[in-house]
């Protein structure tokens, strides 16, 4: 039994914002606790909420071991304040079958610190041939079917996809990029690839990939999942086709709202800013920042992408995308909370319960009776992001050395302390 | 809304942020030299040229030096002149080709560069076709070695395009208010934008010309630094055109979908003495090198008085020496 005492209790969900204690029994949320015997956290001038959840994560395990595990992957997730990641499929094997999502489950009871729901593939080893055997991952507990890091270049093989998920009741979620156009392309198409000589990857590319997706969801009426828009030219095509009626969910990165391709320059040809999608211009990181303000886009996750030193201390063409970013998100996006763009309440909502009402998961909430996944905040404690110091094997950020205001000082994951620091 | 995190400097303000460097390491880019700079560098190739006029054309200055040519791409003007101007000023010169390398066992590119520096080069002069691999060299080594980029990908030839101001000037006395026609695969070309901030910082006006898949798209030359016109017409270029730059086309960009047919370009870009007419009188034609004959240009413009495709090379020696003389730290 524990009991979170004092603090500012925020839990969008139920539009709660009060001073107050949070208790814990037996790994739920209860409205009152038997007397004695609880341990009481004084967590007064801190505010607590519910655990993040991430719909977009890559744990690496099995097969990219030297990049991430099922262990760092959690207890980074748990350091970031998030009580229940959904972990991609791009493993080796990739999560194919309804084995494969056991095994992945199994492994998680052994070694996760927080709650690990696996995604599937949408077509056999992300080939783009066949479909992946859907229904027997979904009654294993696969919660979502991708073949996130490349998009899906056959649009019937697509549609089929889409007819599946009305079976299986699970979103697919595509990387939406169209791969011919993208192809070769390692950052933004515009002026600043112009002068570094780097091959760019236009806004058409998923602009175009997501018209395709929206018109296949509309003609099956399947559910469709947007993995980390970039564009805000997708932002108004999710916009107009979510008044239509179509069955779109939309997420964002942290890395697309708050920063921008000129990462790229911090330090020259920085890899560590080379994302997929690529970090594109502050006029489409405002379109995001708006299509998060108005519900277009549901939710904030983090791709969390953690890659090997060698596979980003080389040429910029040669580097793995992405970025190490279960730790730096809440502090990142706190930079949008601070200059005052997004209230608190927004940004915590867009972290908890609406990534879990968009895949219609049970979490990300402080309801009485809820799992106890909860997470205490320091909104305003600054830091520096030092690496070396992540929980995660990935240390591949364009953050290091950055100040950021917004720390994780406790992190209960069902019921259980995972992460604590300074309380 | 304010996205403080958002506006960071762009890049032109960037540069002018960058405090000035007495002596500089390296030469990665022609984009963060100073006008100075780039006169201290022309200056000093024409005493260089004085010193390869001599009957010894040699000279002890860098005695006990050692430079590194790292070439991941084949070369044959750059990296001759590079071990031609090293050995004038008395220094040695090793010569590694990637194909003969470990880097065909794998070696990955950091691990050349800090072997090389452990075999001691005072000077690593590196070819690679992946654009920004000269910074990340350039990051990794010590103290006292200077990174030389040689050309990266389709981003930057410095040597290339001081030696092109060089020849500029020698030809026609000046840089500053000249037209310079720039045609062909701009969008490829490393020489293009080494040459691009050359000539916009020393004055003159760039006009690029080539088939609309080569070059940048008109809305990604929004907001650069650059002095620059565009244009698919030849005929426009070449009108009042005191120099033109001509690149060297590619096949495999047909196979590519870039383009439909190398017959089709020679007649819609082909530069043949006919179409030289248009260009000022006296203007100088330039080619990089190495050229397709019969392609982008005629062969007997090649070989015409106009031509200073000769000068180019011979003028990359100096160039060069002077570019490593100055990197040296002795007196311009």
């Amino acid at each position: 039994m524990i009991r979170l005492a004092g603090g500012r209790i925020l839990d969008p969900a139920s539009g709660r914002d009060e001073i107050g204690d949070v208790l814990i029994d037996d790994g739920r949320l209860v409205e009152r606790l038997a007397p004695n015997g609880e341990a009481v956290i004084d967590v007064s001038g801190f505010v607590v909420a519910p655990g993040f959840v991430d719909l977009h994560c890559h744990l690496r395990e099995p097969g990219f071991e030297d990049a991430e595990t099922i262990a760092t992957g959690t207890r980074a997730a748990a350091a970031g304040g998030f009580t229940t990641v959904c972990a991609l499929a791009d493993t080796r094997p990739s999560t194919d079958t309804g084995s494969d999502v056991e095994a992945l489950l199994t492994q998680a009871l052994r070694d996760a610190v927080v709650r690990v729901l696996p995604l599937g593939t949408t077509t056999k080893q992300r080939a783009g041939q066949e479909l992946s055997e859907m229904a027997d991952m979904a009654a294993a507990g696969a919660v979502a079917f991708s073949d996130d890091g490349r998009a899906i270049r056959s649009a019937s093989l697509m549609r089929h996809a889409l007819e599946y998920s009305l079976l299986v009741e699970r979103p697919i979620s595509s990387h939406a990029q169209d791969a011919d156009l993208a192809e070769g392309g390692v950052m933004h198409e515009g002026p600043l690839a112009t002068v570094l000589g780097l091959k760019g990857i236009p806004r058409e590319a998923e602009e175009i990939a997501v018209a395709r997706d929206l018109a296949l969801a509309r003609l099956t009426g399947g559910r469709l999942h947007l993995a980390h828009l970039s564009t805000a030219g997708a932002v108004d095509q999710v916009r107009r086709a979510k008044a239509a009626g179509v069955r779109v969910t939309a997420e964002v990165a942290p890395h697309h709202l708050v920063l921008s391709e000129v990462a790229i320059t911090d330090r020259p040809y920085d890899t560590n800013a080379r994302t997929d999608p690529p970090l594109r211009s502050i006029d489409d990181a405002r379109a995001l920042l708006e299509g998060v303000r108005d519900g277009t886009i549901d939710c904030i996750a983090s791709d969390h992408s953690p890659r090997r030193w060698v596979d980003k201390a080389c040429e910029f063409d040669q580097a793995l995308p992405g970025i190490s970013g279960l730790e730096t998100t809440f502090g990142l996006l706190m930079r949008l909370v601070h200059s005052r763009t997004l209230s608190l309440a927004e940004l915590i909502g867009a972290l908890t319960h609406r990534p879990a009402d968009a895949w219609n998961l049970p979490y990300g909430t402080l309801a009485p009776g809820a799992p106890a996944d909860v997470v205490v905040l320091d909104p305003d404690q600054a830091w520096v992001v030092d690496p070396e110091r992540f929980l995660s094997k990935g240390k591949n950020t364009p953050l290091g050395g950055q100040a950021l205001r917004g720390t994780v000082l406790l992190t209960v994951a069902q019921g259980r302390i995972a992460y604590r620091n300074g309380l | 809304m304010t996205l403080e995190v958002l506006s960071r400097p762009s890049l032109a303000q960037a540069r002018q942020l960058q405090p000035a460097r007495r002596q500089r390491r390296h030469v990665l880019d022609l984009d963060d030299f100073s006008v100075a700079e780039i006169e201290a560098v022309l200056e000093t190739a024409g005493a260089m040229q004085d010193v390869l006029q001599r009957p010894i054309k040699k000279v002890p200055t860098l005695r006990g030096k050692t430079l590194i040519t790292v070439f991941y791409e084949a070369s044959t003007r750059t990296r001759v002149g590079f071990e031609v101007a090293a050995k004038a000023l008395g220094a040695d010169t090793v010569s590694v080709a990637a194909s003969t390398s470990s880097v065909t066992k794998g070696e990955s590119l950091i691990d050349t560069i800090r072997t090389l520096q452990a075999l001691g080069a005072d000077f690593v002069v590196m070819r690679h076709h992946q654009a920004g691999a000269p910074y990340v060299v350039a990051e990794e080594v010590g103290p006292v070695t200077s990174v030389i980029n040689a050309g990266d990908g389709w981003h930057a030839h410095p040597s290339q395009a001081l030696l092109d101001l060089f020849t500029i000037r020698e030809r026609l006395g000046r840089i500053s208010g000249l037209r310079v026609a720039i045609i062909g695969d701009v969008l490829h070309s490393r020489v293009a934008r080494s040459n691009l901030w050359g000539l916009t910082l020393m004055g003159a006006n760039v006009v690029l010309c080539g088939p609309p898949p080569f070059l940048p798209a008109a809305g990604f030359c929004d907001g650069l630094p650059w002095n620059l016109e565009r244009t698919y017409r030849l005929d426009e270029a070449l009108d009042g055109a005191d120099v033109i730059m001509l690149l060297r086309m590619q096949l495999e960009r047909q196979t590519g979908g870039m383009f439909p047919s190398l017959r089709e370009y020679v007649r819609t870009y082909g530069l043949t003495e006919e179409r030289l007419a248009r260009a000022k009188p006296g203007a100088v034609v330039m080619h990089p090198g190495p050229m397709n004959e019969g392609v982008e240009i005629d062969p007997r413009v090649a070989r015409g008085p106009q031509s200073a495709i000769e000068d180019q090379v011979r003028n990359g020696v100096a160039v060069r020496m002077a570019m490593l003389y100055l990197l040296s730290g002795l007196p311009a």
